[in-house]
C-alpha cells in the first residue's frame, strides 16, 4: 500500500497489522480512484482548492481587507494578477481568504449533519421500534421545513455570525445521512451473515461495527462529496443575500458586490462564480467517481448498444430441411463484455419443433436454454446477440431479419409464456387492458370486439370469473392465476409455435399440474409447437413428445421423451436422471421447483 | 380515498401545530425590544412599554402563541411589526408572483426532465451521456450562480429580457412573460437535471423487467411499450423526486425573487425575517410548511394514481 498515497492525502499508518482489511481496502479504493479520470480530475480539483485556502496567509499577495479607492475596479497589476473590486481590495486575497470562511462553514454543516444524522440513523435501523418512529417523524419535521426560510429566520435569532448559522444548516441536512443509513441498516439487519452473527452470540455493537458499519462507510463518503456540495452552494447563497458576518470576505459575499455592479463590470463576477462553481462542480463529479469506484467496481460502463454486427448464416436452407415449424441449426449467442470483445455463452444449438409437438429443452440453470429461446423470440436482452446460425419459423429465417418484420411474427406465429407470473405482468395496467392492447394491435380489431376475445381466452385457460379477473389488477390475483393469464396471452393471438421458459418452475405444485394440464390441452386442440424450456424431468416425462438436453451452451442429447429418459446415451443426461430418481418415485412425475439438480 | 385525504391532513395539521409551535417559541427566545427599536433611542421608557403593551409584547410567550393561534386558525396573521402592514393582505398580494412561479418551473420541469429522460434511458449511448453529464453540472452548480450566469447572458449581454422588475400576469401577458422567463429558466436548471437523473434510472431500471421483455415478445411496437408502459412506470419514483424539488425551490425562490427584483414571497421573507419581526415570519412558516405538505399529498395520490398497488382505498 505503499505507492499509492497520493499527495495530498494524509500518509497511510506506519505498520499496519497484516490482517487489518479496513485499510488494505481503503487504499485499493484510493488508487481505483486515481485512476479514474473523473475521480482524478475533480480530486485535483478539489486538493488545490483546499490546498489554496489553507496556504491562504502565505499565498495572498495582500490583506484582504485592505482597500484603496484609487484603485476601485482596477485591471491586473503588479503585485495584483486579478485586480481590484469596487472598492480598491484585491480580489486574489478577498479569493482566498473567502474560500476559508466558505469552506469552513461547510466543513461545519457536514460534521454537524454526520454526528446527528448516522448514529442516529444506525440506532433507528437497527433497532426499530419507537426510536425509529420517533426519529423518522422528526426528519420529516425538517424535511417540510424550507431551508432557507429557517435560515433567514435562525439569523434574526441567533445574530449574523455565519458559524451559528451553519451548524442550522448541519441540523437542516442531517436527514440525508438519516435516511440514507437508516435504509442500508435496515435492510442489512435482515440479512442471514447478520442473524448468523447473532446466533452466535456476537454483542450488538460488534456486529454494527463489524458487519454494518462496513456496509454504509462507501455511501455516507458518496454522500459526504455531495452534501459538502448543497451546504456551500447554500451558504453562498445566504452570503449572496448579504446575510452573512458583515465585512468577513467570502465567495458568496464577493459574488453579491459583484452583482451590485454587474452594469458596470460584469467580470467582477467571473473569479467567484468559477471558484464556486469548480469547488460544487468538483465535489459532486468526486461523489460520482466514487460511487463508480466503491459501488460497483469493476461493474460494466453502460454497455454498448448493438444492433448489427457478423453474423454468419450457415448453409442456405434446402427446401426440405424448412419442413419443420421451428428449425434451430448451429446457433450461437454471444455477449458483450464491459471492455470490449465478446462471450459466446451458446455454442452451435441444433433444435427442431414441428406442428403439434411438444419438445423440451432440459438442462440445469445456466446451461443456456433461456438464452436460446430469448433468440428464437428475438428478445434477447441488451448487449446479447445472435452470432452465428440459422433459426427458421415456418421456413422463414429470423436471424438477420428486419426487427419490424421479426416483430410481426412475435405474438402472431411464435409466442411467449414466461417463468415468473408476477413479474410479467405490468403492475400499471389491468388484466384485461393488457389482454386487449396486443389484440388491438397485432389483429386490428376493436376494442369491442378485443374485450370479448378476452374474456373468452380467460374463460379457454380455466378462470372461473372472467369479468372479475379482466378487471383486476396483477397484484390482486394469485400467481396460478397470473400464469393462466400469460398463457391466455400468448394465445390471443392464435400463434403456431409456443415458447414456454420454465412455466411452471415458480408455482406450488397443485397448481404445477393444472397448468401442464392446461397447455396440454391447449396444444392439442389448437395442433400447437411447444418448446417447453424446463430443468424439471418431471415435466418432460409428463408432457414432452421429444427432448433435448442441454448442457454449457451445447446441446448434448436429442430423442424422444422415451428414449432419453429409459435409455439415454450422454453421461450427463444420466447424472440428471440418477438426480431426480434417487428421490422421487417413478409415479409422480413433476417436482416441486425447489429439487433442482445439481 | 376520501379517508386518506382526511387522514394525511389530519397528520399535516398537526405537523403545522407542532413547527409553528416550536417556530414561535424560538423565534421569542432573543426578546428583542420591539418598542425600543420602533421609537427609537430617543423615546421614553413608558411610551416604548406602552407600545410593547400595544402589540401584546408585555405577556408570556404561551399566551402570545395562543393569541397568534386562534387569530391565525380564522385566517388573520395579525400586522407587521415593523411596517405595520397587514400580513395577510402582504401575503395574498404576493401569493401570484411565487405561485405563478413555481407553475412554471414544475411544467417546465415535468415536460423537459421527462423528454429528457426517457431519451436517455431508452436510446443510451451519447445522448445518455449528454443528458448525465447536463444533469451533474445542472445539479451541481448551486441555484443562483446558474440565475446570475443567466443574467448576465440574457439580460446584461444580449439584453433579451430584463434584468429586473415584474409585470403582473393581470396587466399585460406578453409583459408578464419576459418578466417571467428568465427567473423560471433559472429554477428550472436545478430541477431538469434532477428530475432527469432521476427519470432515465427508473427508465432503465423498468425497461430491464421481465413484463417489458414479455410486451416485446407479444410483439407490440418498441415506441407504444416506452410511451404506454415503460412511461407510467417509470413516473411515480420521478414525480416524487419532483415534490421533493418543491421544497428546495422555495429555497430557490427567495434567491431568485431577490435577484430578479420580484415582489413575490421569497423577496418578502429577506426583507422582513433579518429582522425577527414575528407576525411575518410565522406567516410565511406556515404558508410555505402548507405548501409543502399540500404538494405531498397531491404527489402522494398522483402515485397512486400510476401505480395500482400503492393505491390507497
Amino acid at each position: 500500500m505503499s505507492e499509492s498515497a497520493p499527495a495530498g492525502a494524509p500518509a497511510p499508518p506506519p505498520a499496519p497489522p497484516p490482517a487489518a482489511l479496513g485499510p488494505a481496502r481503503r487504499t485499493g479504493a484510493v488508487r481505483l480512484l486515481l485512476r479514474h479520470p473523473l475521480g482524478l480530475a475533480s480530486g485535483a480539483v478539489l486538493a488545490a482548492v483546499v490546498l489554496a485556502v489553507l496556504l491562504a496567509p502565505v499565498l495572498s499577495p495582500a490583506e484582504p481587507g485592505v482597500s484603496s479607492l484609487r484603485d476601485a475596479f482596477g485591471g491586473p497589476a503588479a503585485g495584483h494578477p486579478l485586480g481590484f473590486d469596487s472598492a480598491g481590495r484585491d480580489i486574489v486575497a478577498r479569493l482566498l481568504h473567502g474560500g476559508r470562511n466558505t469552506l469552513g462553514g461547510a466543513v461545519i454543516a457536514l460534521v454537524v449533519a454526520l454526528a446527528l444524522g448516522v448514529p442516529s440513523g444506525l440506532l433507528a435501523g437497527y433497532y426499530g421500534g419507537w426510536f425509529d418512529s420517533a426519529a423518522s417523524w422528526a426528519v420529516n419535521l425538517v424535511m417540510a421545513l424550507p431551508a432557507m426560510v429557517v435560515l433567514l429566520a435562525s439569523r434574526a435569532i441567533l445574530g449574523p455570525t455565519v458559524w451559528v448559522l451553519m451548524v442550522v444548516l448541519g441540523f437542516l441536512v442531517a436527514p440525508a445521512f438519516f435516511r440514507l443509513v437508516r435504509g442500508i441498516v435496515a435492510s442489512v439487519r435482515n440479512e442471514l451473515y447478520v442473524d448468523a452473527a447473532k446466533v452466535s452470540g456476537l454483542r450488538d455493537r460488534r456486529i454494527v461495527a463489524r458487519h454494518v458499519l462496513i456496509v454504509v462507510r462507501a455511501p455516507i463518503i458518496i454522500q459526504v462529496a455531495l452534501v459538502s456540495g448543497i451546504a456551500i452552494g447554500l451558504q453562498a447563497g445566504l452570503e449572496f443575500l448579504g446575510i452573512g458576518s458583515g465585512d468577513t470576505p467570502t465567495w458568496g459575499a464577493m459574488l453579491n458586490e459583484a452583482f451590485k455592479n454587474i452594469q458596470r463590470a460584469p467580470l467582477l463576477m467571473l473569479w467567484p462564480g468559477l471558484a464556486l462553481g469548480l469547488t460544487s462542480g468538483a465535489l459532486v463529479l468526486l461523489a460520482a467517481a466514487l460511487r463508480d469506484v466503491l459501488e460497483d467496481r469493476g461493474a460494466a460502463p453502460a454497455a454498448r448498444r448493438r444492433r448489427t454486427g457478423p453474423t454468419t448464416i450457415t448453409a442456405p436452407r434446402s427446401a426440405g430441411a424448412c419442413a419443420g415449424l421451428l428449425s434451430v441449426r448451429d446457433l450461437a449467442v454471444s455477449y458483450a463484455l464491459p471492455g470490449g470483445g465478446e462471450r459466446e455463452v451458446v455454442h452451435g444449438v441444433d433444435l427442431d419443433v414441428r406442428a403439434g409437438e411438444i419438445v423440451g429443452l432440459v438442462g440445469e440453470s445456466g446451461s443456456g436454454k433461456t438464452q436460446t429461446a430469448f433468440s428464437i423470440l428475438g428478445i434477447l436482452p441488451e448487449g446479447g446477440r445472435v452470432c452465428r446460425g440459422s433459426v427458421t419459423v415456418e421456413g422463414e429465417e429470423i436471424v438477420g431479419m428486419p426487427e419490424r418484420r421479426h416483430r410481426e411474427l412475435r405474438g402472431n406465429v411464435v409466442a411467449y409464456v414466461p417463468q415468473e407470473p408476477m413479474s410479467n405482468l405490468d403492475p400499471a395496467f389491468t388484466i384485461g387492458s393488457q389482454l386487449v392492447e396486443p389484440m388491438r394491435c397485432k389483429l386490428r380489431i376493436s376494442k369491442a370486439e378485443a374485450t370479448r376475445r378476452a374474456l373468452e381466452l380467460l374463460r379457454l385457460v380455466e378462470i372461473a370469473d372472467p369479468r372479475r379477473t379482466f378487471a383486476s389488477y396483477p397484484h390482486e390475483i394469485s400467481g396460478g392465476m397470473a400464469q393462466r393469464v400469460l398463457i391466455a396471452g400468448a394465445m390471443s393471438c392464435d400463434p403456431r409455435l409456443l415458447i414456454a421458459d420454465e412455466p411452471t418452475t415458480a408455482l406450488d405444485v397443485r397448481v404445477q399440474a393444472e397448468v401442464l394440464g392446461l397447455l396440454r390441452r391447449l396444444q392439442r386442440e389448437r395442433d400447437l409447437g411447444v418448446l417447453l424450456v424446463t430443468h424439471n424431468l418431471g415435466v418432460v416425462a409428463d408432457l414432452c413428445d421429444r427432448v433435448a438436453v442441454m448442457k454449457q451452451g451445447r446441446i448434448v442429447e436429442t430423442g424422444t421423451a422415451e428414449q432419453v429418459l429409459h435409455a439415454p446415451q450422454d453421461p450427463y443426461t444420466r447424472k440428471l436422471l440418477g438426480a431426480v430418481l434417487d428421490h422421487v418415485p417413478a409415479r409422480r412425475p413433476w417436482q416441486p421447483s425447489n429439487a433442482e439438480v445439481s | 380515498m376520501l379517508s386518506f385525504i382526511a387522514r394525511r391532513t389530519a397528520a399535516g395539521a398537526v405537523l403545522l401545530f407542532v413547527i409553528s409551535f416550536l417556530s414561535y417559541t424560538l423565534l421569542s427566545i432573543p426578546d428583542i425590544d420591539v418598542g425600543r427599536q420602533l421609537l427609537g433611542q430617543g423615546a421614553s421608557q413608558d411610551l416604548v412599554d406602552a407600545r410593547n403593551a400595544a402589540l401584546g409584547l408585555d405577556r408570556p410567550t404561551a399566551v402570545q402563541y395562543l393569541d397568534w393561534l386562534t387569530h391565525s386558525l380564522r385566517g388573520d396573521f395579525g400586522t407587521s411589526w415593523f411596517s405595520g402592514e397587514d400580513v395577510t393582505r402582504a401575503i395574498v398580494n404576493r401569493l401570484p408572483v411565487t405561485v405563478s412561479l413555481m407553475i412554471g418551473v414544475t411544467l417546465v420541469t415535468a415536460v423537459l426532465a421527462f423528454l429528457l429522460g426517457v431519451w436517455a434511458g431508452v436510446r443510451r449511448g451519447a445522448v445518455d451521456r449528454f443528458v448525465q453529464v447536463f444533469a451533474v453540472v445542472g445539479y451541481a452548480l448551486p441555484g443562483f450562480l446558474v440565475t446570475l450566469v443567466i443574467v448576465l447572458v440574457f439580460a446584461v449581454h444580449l439584453r433579451w429580457f430584463p434584468a429586473i422588475g415584474y409585470v403582473g400576469l393581470t396587466e399585460s401577458f406578453t409583459g408578464w412573460l419576459s418578466t417571467v422567463t428568465l427567473p423560471i429558466a433559472s429554477l428550472a436548471v436545478g430541477s431538469v437535471a434532477g428530475v432527469a437523473q432521476q427519470v432515465r434510472g427508473s427508465v432503465i431500471d423498468v425497461m430491464r423487467q421481465d413484463y417489458v421483455r414479455t410486451l416485446r415478445a407479444r410483439g407490440l411496437p418498441p415506441w407504444r411499450i416506452v410511451f404506454r408502459h415503460v412511461v407510467r412506470n417509470a413516473s411515480a419514483p420521478a414525480l416524487a423526486v419532483l415534490g421533493m424539488q418543491f421544497v428546495g425551490m422555495l429555497g430557490g425562490a427567495v434567491l431568485v425573487e431577490q435577484i430578479f427584483g420580484l415582489p413575490g414571497i421569497g423577496s418578502m421573507t429577506v426583507n422582513y425575517t433579518t429582522r425577527g419581526d414575528i407576525p411575518v415570519i410565522m406567516a410565511l412558516v406556515v404558508f410555505s410548511v402548507t405548501g409543502v405538505i399540500v404538494i405531498n399529498l397531491v404527489v402522494d395520490i398522483l402515485i397512486g394514481w400510476l401505480n395500482p398497488k400503492a393505491r390507497i382505498t
